[in-house]
């Protein structure tokens, strides 16, 4: 055994190295998981790389603002903490993510994790561990509705179903006779939208003459937008992320089609309007709906809110101001805020879930005029109203009022 | 205890590693089980992918897709018709083999260039391709796994040593270990004896090993089946240890992943696969986290890194493994552990002081 001794005692002190090191993180006694007198700690997962990546900055600016509230002082005395895993839009990485940030973090509350399949991956175990699972960054009308079933869990933004109805009622009001062809991502986001227009149109729905979807995967959508040009579309929706829209914009252009274009909200900030123009897209006739200010738009030069979200995201070295993704971060970062601050001393999961699911009734100074952020005991639906706006060159126009679809999804 | 004295030091250290394994979960937190069983069953679809592409010279760059089609035949067997998951484990290995036997067919008539294409686009039709029969895989929406408690007598036996019973995370730790420990034994065996000699001499000199009657065409679609049955097993744990499988879980990146796992641990080697599957799977992780978390590195290049993800570790590591240690980890370990016993015993002591080569692991 002589020779073997040395080597295996070697091996021994690197295991016992090895397990120190890996050591469990001991649970102290709070009144709840992630808050101490002084602190708050919230977890987020977000496409920070991949093909979504453009979303990353999002998880930034809601930092930015809870830098600038700690800063005042933060919530009630405590501090927010805010920790930003990138899952790189891939659900699989989501899951060990999440599971890091609820066991070995300890975090209080997940907030604004992004992505539909990646935040549908995770529900379950939230729900079970009764996490909350609040303002998921992603309309699929499903974590809003099916609120019955999963009680952690709640959507911020308009749903997808309610944002397509809006588009349903432009066309029917301005387009009557348009046919329709619809490029959409392949998954619920995709086909979220897709069943709010068809359900819209109504019986009209035969006006969809075309529809073609993509996967995330792919390089780009060049043969959808080819074949949706070929059945003689003359109005095409837009139901992509940033950098597949970018692409489709451009896309359309360099076929020489001039379809009146509807574009879906989570692609529409007004620098990457410009980044499509700058690769040629000639952006011609482009419908969208806002519910946000927009940080480039000049009206809101002296508006209260618009000063706010300036200050606000000067925290944030990486991030462009004039990006209307960080305006969402902000945003959906002050009902976060909001919700904490009702809750106040009681600050238990259970209470913080019940404020947010029926007790919401707030006006968001970085939301368009007039928008209400509320919930009630039998509406989850934080916010249903969206303006119509339409691409005059350089910035987004609102047109008309505000449309409130409040209670037209069941 | 003669026998014992006389085993190689491998053989001790083999020892070592497994006891270790064993031993882990009861010092580290059940999250971090979790990620260790991550590692375990992405070392089991490495090994598949290295008997292809080190014993046998075969190009996989689609191992990933295997690894879809084991997570789905599981997930499909257990969700849909009720089966207790750990029988779907071998059900999804077998028939992910026999795809892989019969994909094997068409593509020896490849060359390895083209072959490498072929299997590239496998793994991008994948996840599309899962997409199409929805009422079958869920679609879009994928599949929700419930993760199985540990029995009775592994929760007490558990809580015994370390005082908590034992969590399904950690029983999911045990069950791709154990899985691992079988298939490597099995790779040891395969590699060791007739097949493991056939596909080294094909991977060597395919008109040399046809002149000595090594049966090409059978032994290349042998080692496409049994790297197909591992990448199955892999992928039904995978999706057990995830608990929810859907189609943008196995995009192109994981088959990249695989084979720099196993460029990283050493081809041709049965350790390898362990030790380039615990790089690959905890580098992009640790690399995304750590760093943005060091202030010294510049904001401009720690954001580049953030968003280009993953893909600049694994291209820096690549890079330096090609220049440093072109066999792999192990390659290195090897050379490290000769200069060692060079030093220790001085030049002059047994000839050269190297170890004779071993014709195994060549």
């Amino acid at each position: 055994m002589g020779r073997i001794a040395p080597r295996l005692a070697a091996v021994a002190a690197f295991m016992v190295t090895l397990a120190a090191c890996g050591g469990g993180t001991g649970s102290s006694a709070q009144t709840d998981v992630g808050v101490t007198s002084t602190s708050i700690l919230l977890g987020n997962t977000i496409a920070q790389s991949g093909a979504a990546a453009a979303y990353g900055t999002i998880g930034n600016a809601e930092l930015a603002y809870f830098t600038y509230i700690n800063s005042q002082g933060g919530v009630n005395g405590r501090k927010i903490n805010f920790k930003i895993l990138d899952d790189a839009y891939n659900p699989a990485q989501t899951v060990p993510l999440t599971k890091q940030l609820v066991e070995q973090d300890q975090v209080f509350a997940m907030f604004s994790g992004l992505g539909t399949q990646a935040q549908t991956s995770v529900r379950e175990y939230l729900n079970a561990k009764k996490v909350p699972q609040l303002f998921v960054a992603t309309g699929a009308t499903t974590f809003n509705k099916d609120f019955g079933s999963n009680q952690w869990t709640l959507g911020w933004q308009p749903p997808y179903q309610g944002e397509a109805h809006i588009y349903a009622k432009d066309v029917l009001a301005n387009h009557a006779n348009a046919k329709i062809g619809v490029l959409y991502q392949n998954d619920d986001y995709g086909q979220d939208y897709l069943k709010g227009l068809k359900d819209g149109l109504g019986d009209k729905s035969s006006m969809i003459v075309g529809s073609e979807s993509y996967d995330v995967t792919a390089a780009n959508t060049a043969a959808q937008l080819t074949k949706l040009k070929a059945t003689g579309a003359d109005t095409l929706f837009i139901f992509a992320t940033p950098g597949f829209t970018i692409k489709s914009l451009v896309t359309v252009t360099l076929l020489h089609w001039e379809p009146a274009i509807y574009l879906n909200s989570v692609s529409n900030p007004q620098v990457y309007m410009g980044i499509a123009a700058k690769s040629g897209a000639a952006n011609k006739n482009v419908t969208s709906v806002g519910y946000l200010k927009d940080p480039t738009d000049p009206q809101w030069a002296n508006d209260e809110g618009m000063k706010l979200y300036k200050t606000v995201i000067a925290n944030c070295a990486t991030c462009k101001p004039e990006d209307g993704f960080n305006l969402y971060g902000v945003a959906v970062a002050y009902t976060m805020v909001d919700v904490l601050k009702q809750a106040g001393s009681n600050m238990t999961r259970a209470n913080v879930m019940k404020i947010a699911s029926s007790q919401l009734n707030e006006t968001n100074p970085f939301a368009l005029p007039g928008v209400k952020v509320q919930t009630t005991s039998s509406d989850h639906f934080p916010i249903m109203q969206e303006q119509v706006i339409t691409w005059a060159g350089t910035g987004w126009k609102l047109q008309g009022s505000l449309i409130d679809e409040r209670g037209t999804i069941k | 205890m003669s026998r014992l004295r006389g085993a190689p030091p491998r053989y001790w250290l083999v020892v070592i590693v497994v006891v270790f394994f064993l031993g882990f979960p009861t010092v580290i937190t059940s999250f971090q089980a979790s990620l260790w069983a991550q590692a375990l069953i992405l070392a089991i679809a490495i090994m598949g992918l290295n008997i292809l592409v080190g014993y046998s010279g075969q190009l996989s760059l689609g191992h990933g897709a295997f690894m879809a089609l084991g997570a789905y035949t599981s997930a499909i067997l257990a969700h849909r018709y009720k089966m207790d998951y750990l029988l779907t484990i071998p059900i999804a290995a077998l028939f992910t083999g026999l795809v892989g036997f019969l994909f094997g067919i068409p593509a020896l008539r490849l060359s390895p260039l083209y072959l490498a294409l072929a299997t590239f686009a496998l793994a991008v039709v994948t996840p599309s391709l899962i997409k199409r029969p929805d009422k079958l895989t869920g679609g879009v929406q994928g599949i929700i796994l419930i993760q199985p408690d540990p029995p009775g007598i592994a929760r007490d036996a558990f809580a015994t040593v370390t005082g908590t019973p034992m969590t399904s995370d950690q029983w999911i730790y045990y069950i791709s270990l154990a899985c691992v420990l079988v298939l490597f034994w099995v790779a040891w065996n395969l590699v060791r004896h007739r097949p493991g000699r056939a596909m080294r001499a094909l991977r060597d000199g395919e008109v040399a090993a046809a002149a000595s009657g090594v049966n090409i065409a059978g032994f290349k679609t042998l080692a496409f089946g049994i790297s197909a049955f591992y990448a199955g097993t892999a992928g039904s744990l995978f999706a057990l240890a995830t608990g929810f499988i859907s189609p943008d879980a196995f995009p192109v990146s994981l088959s990249i992943q695989l084979l720099v796992g196993a460029v990283v641990g050493g081809l041709a080697s049965i350790p390898g696969p362990l030790l380039g599957a615990i790089f690959a799977y905890f580098l992009p992780i640790e690399s995304n986290q750590w760093v943005p978390s060091q202030s010294w590195i510049p904001d401009q290049i720690a954001s580049t890194v953030k968003n280009a993800g993953p893909a600049v570790s694994y291209g820096v590591l690549l890079i330096l493994i090609m220049i440093f240690a072109p066999n792999g980890l192990v390659g290195l370990a090897r050379r490290g552990y000769e200069l060692l016993q060079k030093r220790l015993r001085g030049t002059n002591d047994r000839e050269t002081g190297q170890l004779p080569p071993d014709p195994q692991t060549v």
